[in-house]
């Protein structure tokens, strides 16, 4: 999996900073709400909007989801204190950033990728956001725009910045390392992880290396990657991008650079002789922040269990079979822990229904309404994944009922199967079911029994036909294959 | 010429509240005497004579309710521009300001309001705080009330010689490096710089945050303590503020200094004018006549503090005054680019100093040569603090001048910022240590204008700092105008 | 800052005042730049005798005060009303800041 996609003997070296916004009720030095998608400029107070005079107050709640996020990370819960970090621009209302510089509130930790590996944290670090920029003109980007709007309600959001060590290794390890990383947020409560709104955002900082060195390469600094995807092909194209600048002679500028995800390709945003000076210092307006043990514990005990626990505890329900990884029964684990379904899964095991048929069902079927399936009674789940289990309903009923428990809000399952009519057609029903269809059918039959497979799907269609439904294939499939071995 | 003060906010409060008097009676005389004598002065950039009209009604409908008007009732305050005022225009002595009404107010103008005194007017500042004479204002200087050819001091001018003057008894002003305490000295009035956090800085428009710290201007002790008794404790918008209400003050006055040691620093009568310093001298032989130990202590460290201090506040400055990029508030020059646009208004907006300042700042924090002047500097305030613990384990109180001489002309210092930044010499160490100081007048020099003595005292001790305020002020009483002590003896 | 090592014991030049004015989004013409070339390297020299100093193992003092932990509830507060923000601005569209346009990304 590591390397450079197209080129043998080069090694990738990745490293994430992701920004992750908190979910607080309010900003991170004023009492403005921390809201997505309101009116401009309503979530303003002197303090976000830099008015002179104001100062920032430090939000309780965001400096415990910091602690959360590093207690997750396993990282040390250091003593911290606040820098201003001072350029200019307009979406920065006091043209400074309070962020965490050389003393972060959340140091040295490590994640767990699903695959085993370990990717090291340097720090997760709380800090504020800055405002949102319109750009006016033809291009609605920053470029050849007239004019641009500001809207401050975002100015102070509180965020917090985790940087990873260079430890990742290939594009796919990267997309795995943030798909873990924003499950882990969203398991601390700390962040909704939606990086299509920007509550998540990651930046890439990426270099090549011949296969075998222990020295890191210039690095880039890619920016705009809005999705998943769009960050494993931008570290793919970057890193190809690199490697042919080497391969020809060239020497990679250490820059950053922005991913165009139309053009599929990343360009210079800036070098580094043009970066900033930010003339960092400590923030004279704030006092340091310092957890004791107990604050510490009680972050701990707060929290939740991890993505990764709550994997293996899934994975332990097949006893003996273990879940390989990158398998599909991996990504139906994955998919459940990621939509927060384990309940569901661990309650219809533990009332007998086998695990494989608990986990397709969650991850492939309750999945599709996530936020009804959490809140469905464990009951009314458990009792229509036994009926499945049993046989008194098949697989395409099952999903019906489930469709109406989900709409529902929850429900006696079988009472649902009654009123939609399903009820479990006997083994005699099907086998007379079977017979009328061979009879209506006899020269696909007769090429079924010389044994032309593929006609399995036409009977059993025209049963189902017949059926309205609610013959079960499999039993249906039973029953052709016990007529066709008949004499 | 000696100006006449106005009566004591004590005397005047105490009269509104019993009825003898009302509060508009008492605003309109403060508007008088502004508009008969501040066309020479210029203590204000703003006269909020309306407004003040406004609250006076309301103080006296309180007090014919039978509501407590609260303890500053009916009492004329200047308030200095750099604290923001809702709805009324606040502009730090700045074009870049010019027009800019806040939409909240300052937590001490709150506090002021609710105290029921009268905000009469936003009086004038060197630009943004950065001066010693009130000349860098954007709006033109203040003159000294005693001598109009001569400075205020600065940069909280406008407030001292708007209590010079007689204008209003009491002002609000903000000390960085020495605001308050110069301009009172050179004024001849009382001036309190409260230990850091001690007063809410919520709304006083930032020059150097670590240092900065709103105080009161007083024609006498009590008066100073009353005042600070109203402004001062905790606010939680402000998270330096101290969470530890500082006692009554105005209470403890008059408890004399029986008892106390207090040490004379040599550091600071090394450089002041001889008149000066005999003043200084004589205020010690008060103190050690009302019973306190006196004796001379040097502090070497303090040496350092004025090149700590004009590379500490000018670095916060140059942060703190980024802001000001003509997006949200305040002047815009237009241009075609946000970059121009930003250079084109702060360019227009900031006066030379401001710009001096902003460039130094700048320059102490940049990549390459932060360690060997901002950080340097914190380094020497280490030393400075610790000095300072060392020196207040043997003594209760610091003596010395406040500034090393009298009012200087207007124009003397414009063109030599290092002659200027030397006014601050003997304010700057109490500010870095955070510490409270307080200037109080002692008699004239040999020009005739007003000498301030100056003591200083460890973090939160304010009452011990106006005890020994008040033994010097009734020394000074008995002190003529032509430089001559008298008095001192026959107490003895 | 240029790439060239701090030199506080040496003079400041007037490139290094051009470049701190970028910083600064200050512009000086030609006069005031060799003003304040003058004006900062007398203020720098006094401040010699600090830089100076040696002070290893001096931990730095940003402020004078001993306090730590100062947070706040995470409650809303009221905010500003947003005719009264916008009244201030010096360019408003359809309620947002306006501003000409911005010819770098955001660092």
């Amino acid at each position: 999996m590591s390397g450079v996609p197209g080129h043998d003997g080069w090694e990738l070296v990745v490293g994430l900073e992701v920004h992750c916004e908190l979910k607080t009720a309010t900003k991170l030095f004023c009492g403005c709400p921390n809201s997505f998608g309101d009116e401009p400029n309503t979530n303003v107070c002197p303090v976000c909007l830099g008015l002179p005079g104001s100062l920032p107050v430090l939000n309780q709640r965001a400096v415990e989801l910091a602690m959360a996020i590093g207690t997750a990370l396993h990282c040390d819960i250091r003593p911290s204190t606040f820098h201003r970090k001072n350029y200019f621009y307009p979406d920065m209302p006091k043209d400074y950033q309070i962020s965490q510089y050389d003393e972060p509130i959340n140091a040295d930790g490590w994640l767990e990728l699903p695959d085993g590996a370990r990717v090291g944290i340097v720090r997760a670090h709380l800090e504020e956001d800055t405002g949102k920029t319109t750009h006016a003109g033809a291009s609605g980007r920053i470029h050849g725009a007239d004019y641009s709007l500001v809207d401050y309600n975002r100015s102070g959001v509180p965020l917090v910045e985790i940087v990873s060590a260079p430890d990742l290794r290939s594009p796919a390890q990267a997309r795995s390392y943030a798909a873990e990383l924003r499950a882990i947020l969203v398991a601390t409560g700390a962040s909704d992880g939606k990086m299509e709104e920007g509550s998540m955002r990651v930046d890439a900082n990426v270099s090549v290396r011949r296969a075998g060195s222990s020295e890191l390469g210039t690095r880039c600094e890619i920016k705009n990657l809005n999705s998943l995807r769009s960050l494993a092909h931008a570290v793919e194209h970057e890193a190809q991008r690199q490697v042919e600048v080497l391969e020809s002679g060239g020497v990679v500028r250490q820059e950053t650079r922005h991913w165009d995800e139309d053009r599929g390709a990343t360009v210079t945003l800036r070098s580094k002789e043009e970066a900033e000076d930010y003339r960092y210092f400590l923030e004279p307006d704030l006092v340091p922040v310092v957890p004791d043990d107990g604050w510490r514990s009680a972050v701990a005990e707060a929290l939740p269990p991890m993505p990764a626990a709550r994997r293996r505890k899934l994975g332990a329900l097949f006893g003996d079979e273990p879940v390989e990884p990158g398998g599909a029964r991996s990504d139906q684990v994955a998919t459940v822990v990621d939509l927060g379904l384990d309940e569901l899964v661990e309650a219809a095991v533990a009332e007998g229904v086998p695990a494989a048929l608990a986990l397709a069902r969650t991850a492939n079927e309750a999945a599709t309404d996530a936020d009804a399936a959490r809140r469905l009674p464990l009951v009314s789940y458990v009792a229509l994944l036994r009926m499945e289990a049993t046989g008194e309903l098949t697989a395409t009923q099952v999903k019906t009922v489930l469709a109406d428990l989900l709409r529902d809000g929850g429900g006696d399952p079988a009472e649902l199967a009654r009123e939609r009519g399903f009820e479990a057609l006997s083994s005699e029903a099907v086998a007379a079911m079977v017979a009328d269809a061979i009879a209506a059918h006899p020269d696909e039959w007769g090429r079924y029994r010389s044994g032309e497979d593929k006609l399995t799907g036409f009977f059993t269609g025209a049963v189902m036909k017949a059926s309205r439904g609610q013959a079960d294939g499999k039993a249906v499939a039973a029953e052709l294959a016990r007529r066709r071995a008949e004499p | 010429m000696r100006p006449s003060p106005a009566r004591t906010a004590s005397a005047l409060a105490d009269a509104v509240r019993s009825g003898s008097t009302t509060a508009a009676a008492v605003v309109e005389e403060s508007l008088a005497a502004i508009a008969h004598g501040d066309g020479e002065v210029h203590a204000f950039v703003t006269v909020l004579a309306d407004d003040a009209r406004r609250q006076a009604a309301e103080v006296d409908r309180r007090v014919a309710a039978g509501e407590d008007p609260g303890p500053l009732a009916g009492v004329p305050v200047a308030v200095k521009d750099n604290l923001c005022t809702r709805g009324a225009p606040t502009t730090c002595g700045s074009r870049i300001l010019e027009g800019w009404h806040p939409p909240y107010d300052a937590t001490v103008v709150a506090r002021l309001r609710q105290a029921g005194a009268v905000v009469v007017g936003k009086s004038n500042m060197d630009e943004f705080a950065m001066g010693s004479s009130t000349e860098t204002s954007a709006f033109g200087p203040t003159r000294n009330p005693w001598d109009t050819s001569r400075v205020p001091g600065g940069s909280s001018g406008g407030s001292a010689a708007a209590v010079a003057a007689g204008f209003v008894p009491l002002a609000l002003g903000s000390d960085t490096g020495g605001s308050i305490r110069q301009p009172a000295a050179l004024c001849g009035v009382v001036g309190l710089k409260p230990t850091y956090g001690a007063v809410s800085r919520y709304g006083l428009v930032a020059f150097a945050s670590s240092l900065d710290q709103v105080g009161p201007f007083a024609t006498s002790v009590v008066d100073a303590a009353l005042l600070f008794d109203v402004i001062g404790g905790h606010d939680p918008l402000d998270s330096t503020s101290l969470d530890r209400l500082p006692p009554r003050m105005a209470s403890v006055v008059g408890d004399g200094v029986d008892g106390l040691s207090v040490g004379v620093l040599t550091e600071h009568l090394d450089g002041a004018a001889p008149d000066v310093v005999r003043r200084v001298h004589e205020a010690a032989e008060a103190c050690a006549a009302a019973g306190a130990s006196v004796e001379e202590v040097s502090v070497p460290e303090v040496r350092y503090g004025l090149s700590a201090y004009y590379l500490i506040a000018p670095a916060e400055a140059s942060s703190n005054l980024a802001r000001y990029d003509g997006v949200r508030f305040g002047l815009r020059v237009a241009a075609d680019d946000v970059v121009a646009m930003n250079t084109a208004t702060r360019t227009a907006g900031f006066g030379a100093e401001v710009k001096r300042r902003i460039m130094l700042g700048t320059y102490a924090l940049s990549a390459g040569y932060v360690d060997a002047y901002y950080n340097q500097a914190l380094r020497v305030r280490t030393l400075i603090a610790e000095a300072f613990a060392t020196t207040y384990r043997r003594f209760d109180l610091l003596l010395g001048p406040t500034s090393p001489t009298t009012a200087f002309a207007l124009g003397a210092k414009l063109e030599d910022p290092l002659a200027m930044y030397l006014s601050d010499v003997c304010t700057i160490p109490s500010n870095l240590a955070g510490h409270p100081a307080i200037s109080v007048p002692f008699g004239t020099g040999d020009d005739g204008l007003p000498v301030g003595v100056q003591l200083m005292a460890p973090a939160l001790a304010e009452n011990t700092l106006l005890r020994a305020a008040a033994v010097v002020e009734a020394a000074a009483a008995l002190v003529d105008g032509d430089g001559n002590a008298v008095g001192v003896e026959e107490q003895r | 800052m240029s790439a060239t090592e701090g030199t506080p014991a040496g003079r400041l030049t007037r490139q290094e005042v051009a470049h701190v004015a970028m910083l600064a989004r200050l512009h000086l013409d030609d006069e005031e730049l060799d003003r304040f070339t003058g004006q900062l390297a007398v203020i720098l020299d006094h401040a010699a005798d600090v830089a100076a100093l040696d002070l290893d193992g001096v931990p730095p003092t940003s402020h004078a005060l001993s306090l730590a932990n100062v947070l706040r509830a995470d409650e809303p507060r009221p905010g500003l009303d947003r005719d009264e923000v916008l009244a201030g601005a010096p360019d408003v569209e359809d309620h947002r800041f306006r501003v000409p346009r911005i010819l770098g990304e955001a660092p």
